[in-house]
């Protein structure tokens, strides 16, 4: 499997924080086979779970999130569907209505706008409109946001405009971990989740623990992790971003900066309290997302703490590092320039700190 | 809607052999009137890659005549109040009458048995009546009340019951809906299947050709059922479609087409296709009917299609007045006995107007009462802080 070298070395960013021989030792476990092994427990642990979607069962899943699975479980819990992605959504969603667990594989987000009136309309209000009658508990996952030379119809980040609705739940895990236990925490939940993967972090692999890989370990769904904690500056970010986070808390470090860097894991609910809780300490904030920045998660974010007495405690504004609002193009430089990178956050890091940053930098030496 | 027995003249001689056969079985009859008749439906069924269809010879008893004659007039009744409460704006929004086509509804529920499940659009009122909720319940949603069954919050087309998955609002949604309630009928081995009922307006849907192929393929056992009133809001079917033969629209899928405005030749359907889904397959039942009211309140219904035209059928094939015709003509009720039934509905429909015009709307804290069934959200946001803390009253069906 090519890894880029910028996953290698945000490997290398997050082991470098670890502090204990042990963990570097420890077994390794990628996100795809994170995600694989929390469907297989699902599906084992409950009866009612099933998987449908395309290429989930013979073909082994797209991008062999479910390989396995089909020979395991077979016909009836593993269901290939044909590219109606409108109809086998409204499916899934009926089904849960009438009691079983489905999980709804999109093969990516890019295709779920066909089903979203079965998101929004037929999952996320029921419950509400039924005055609690009907809940409805699935789970709509797949892969978010840039891939790499997938253009433009196929790289958009949908994270806020689902999280902009009341009845759904939004998750969108980084590693394995958040894979892991995040996506068994959706599954056992009794309501919508939509749950954002990343096709480019399928393939990291990151430490696991036994903690990690028991049959019930669960992630619990809207409480963000600090990976990296630092006094300096926070920046929260989610999904993939989250190592380009990582990669700029390095970078900022050999300038005397130390970055809290915020690990959202979920954007709906949004864990603020972990935000405020940070900027408290640190006095300064970035968000940080590969998505559009109109009306986007880093948006809510600054909404958040206006409104916040937390806001008292900023020595600077809030600053949002995005992907560019323009369609993802083809080409690799366009591409790459079309996402936040390390340089734009600590660029965007410095400009937020000001003669701090200086001060910072003057006392390493 | 004079039906055709064997011959009319049968009809004393048919009376007396099932008088002795009551007799030999030892059943109560009054007076001289049958308890039991036997009819053949009216329109013949029309069939679409079947080779035979559903019978044309039903049985009715007069449990069951006295039955579906009652269902069907609380249904007319019920929408007629809730048409003046509409006019009288205590209803708001959408209202969505099914007045005349009272014969699908109640057909098709007379050969449901419990395990099976029901999922349609927005003409739902009738629906949610035979599914098991009280006029009151009904009424009250329509006026917002607390004491609606879905406590005023889901309004006119959000009802839901038991084994009812609504009302519907998005026009085509709850085609996949049923079809996936099918789906859990055949996973969970229950024996159930689903009626999923769409409109000639709907039935042009995408998402209704996939639902009908995904249906196919895993033999789930759905009927899709197509209540074709002939027009979608103001456009008549042949504006709106290529094809009006909606019973073949499922292509793969046999079909059979009803006379839906009669409420024995529906039920006979229903029942054949209940036993085809559960052996071998999903199918599309096309119900031909007929509505009084407009699309919905704010349509008067006569901008797209002549008063006569709604006259006549008012005159011609009403499916309340025809199937009580019928019944008196078989002797299985008495015209003493609809009017009681007249009566009885009248003031049960009248109370419960009554009570849901009176009776209060939730109180506002129900606002942030039950969005989810697993808050997490610490605060909800008001409108202009986040001063609202998630009430849970209930966690729902599907735990």
């Amino acid at each position: 499997m090519l890894r880029s070298r910028l996953t290698q070395a945000a490997c290398a960013a997050q082991r470098a924080f670890s502090t204990t021989p042990k963990v570097l030792a420890a077994k390794q476990m990628t996100v795809r086979d994170a995600l694989n092994s929390a469907l297989d427990e699902e599906l084992s642990r409950d009866d009612r779970v099933f998987l449908l979607g395309e290429e989930v069962a013979q073909y082994d899943g797209a991008y062999k999130v479910s390989r396995g699975l089909w020979k395991k479980y077979g016909d009836k819990r593993i269901i290939d569907t044909p590219i109606t992605e409108m109809g086998f959504a409204g499916i899934a969603v009926g089904a849960a209505m009438a009691g079983l667990r489905p999980v709804c594989e999109f093969m990516t987000f890019n295709f779920a706008m066909q089903a979203i009136d079965h998101i929004i309309n037929s999952a996320a209000k029921t419950f509400y409109m039924s005055a609690g009658a009907v809940n409805v508990p699935i789970v709509f996952r797949g892969p978010n946001g840039a891939a790499s030379g997938v253009a433009a119809q196929h790289s958009q980040c949908f994270a806020a405009w689902y999280a902009h609705c009341p009845g759904l739940k939004v998750i969108s895990p980084y590693d394995t971990e958040d894979a892991r236990g995040l996506l068994k925490a959706a599954i056992r939940d009794p309501d919508p989740v939509v749950f954002l993967e990343n096709e480019l972090m399928y393939g990291t692999a990151f430490p696991v623990d036994d903690k990690i890989l028991d049959k019930d370990f669960l992630v619990p769904i809207g409480k963000a992790k600090i990976m990296r904690p630092g006094k300096d500056i926070t920046i929260v970010a989610h999904s993939k971003a989250v190592e380009t986070a990582l990669l700029a808390a390095a970078d900022l470090a050999k300038k005397g900066i130390e970055a809290e860097i915020i690990n959202l894991r979920s954007i709906r609910p949004l864990d603020t309290a972990t935000i405020f809780a940070s900027v408290r300490k640190t006095h300064h904030l970035i968000t940080l997302e590969n998505g559009w920045p109109q009306h986007g998660v880093g948006a809510e974010i600054c909404a958040r703490i206006m409104e916040d007495q937390t806001f008292f405690e900023l020595d600077a504004p809030v600053w949002r590092c995005c992907g560019v609002d323009v369609p993802m193009p083809y080409a690799k430089t366009l591409e790459a320039n079309a996402l936040p990178r390390v340089a734009d956050v600590t660029e965007a890091a410095l400009k937020v700190l000001g003669g701090k940053a200086g001060k910072a930098t003057a006392a390493l030496k | 809607m004079l039906r055709t027995l064997s011959r009319v003249s049968e009809l004393p001689l048919i009376v007396k052999q099932l008088q002795k056969n009551a007799a030999q079985a030892g059943v109560a009859k009054t007076n001289n009137y049958a308890t039991e008749a036997t009819v053949q439906v009216n329109r013949p069924f029309k069939l679409h890659r079947l080779d035979e269809g559903p019978a044309t010879e039903v049985k009715l008893t007069k449990d069951e005549a006295l039955k579906y004659y009652t269902q069907m007039q609380t249904i007319r009744r019920i929408e007629t109040a809730a048409g003046n409460l509409y006019k009288e704006k205590i209803i708001r929004g959408f209202c969505h009458l099914y007045s005349g086509q009272e014969a699908c509804a109640v057909g098709m529920k007379a050969a449901m048995r419990d395990v099976d499940n029901i999922i349609s659009a927005y003409r739902v009122h009738g629906w949610t009546y035979l599914m098991g909720v009280s006029p009151i319940g009904v009424l009250a949603e329509l006026t917002g009340a607390q004491s609606g069954c879905a406590r005023g919050k889901g309004g006119s087309m959000h009802m839901y019951a038991p084994n009812f998955f609504g009302g519907n609002g998005i026009v085509g949604a709850q085609v996949p809906l049923g079809t996936g309630v099918g789906l859990a009928c055949k996973y969970k081995g229950n024996g159930g299947m689903c009626l999923a009922l769409y409109g000639d307006g709907a039935a042009n849907q995408g998402q209704v050709f996939e639902a009908y192929n995904m249906a196919y393929l895993w033999k789930l056992p759905v009927i899709f059922v197509c209540e074709n009133n002939n027009y979608g809001m103001g456009t008549s079917s042949e504006r709106a479609s290529c094809n009006t033969d909606y019973y073949t629209r499922g292509d793969a899928l046999p079909g059979i087409w009803v006379d839906g405005m009669d409420v024995l030749a529906v039920r006979s359907a229903t029942e054949f296709a209940i036993n085809y889904v559960n052996t071998v397959g999903p199918l599309v039942m096309e119900t031909n009917t007929y509505r009084y009211s407009g699309h919905s309140m704010s349509d008067p219904g006569t901008s797209y299609r002549t008063r006569e035209e709604i006259q006549e059928v008012r005159q011609k094939r009403d499916p309340i007045t025809s199937f009580k015709e019928l019944c008196i003509e078989l002797g299985l009720i008495t015209t003493d006995e609809v009017k009681a039934i007249d009566l009885k509905v009248r003031k049960e429909i009248d109370e419960a107007t009554a009570f849901a015009k009176s009776d209060a709307e939730l109180a506002v804290s129900h606002l942030w009462t039950d969005v989810s069934s697993n808050n997490l959200e610490p605060k909800l946001r008001g409108t202009n802080s986040f001063n609202l803390d998630h009430i849970q009253e209930r966690k729902g069906v599907n735990h």
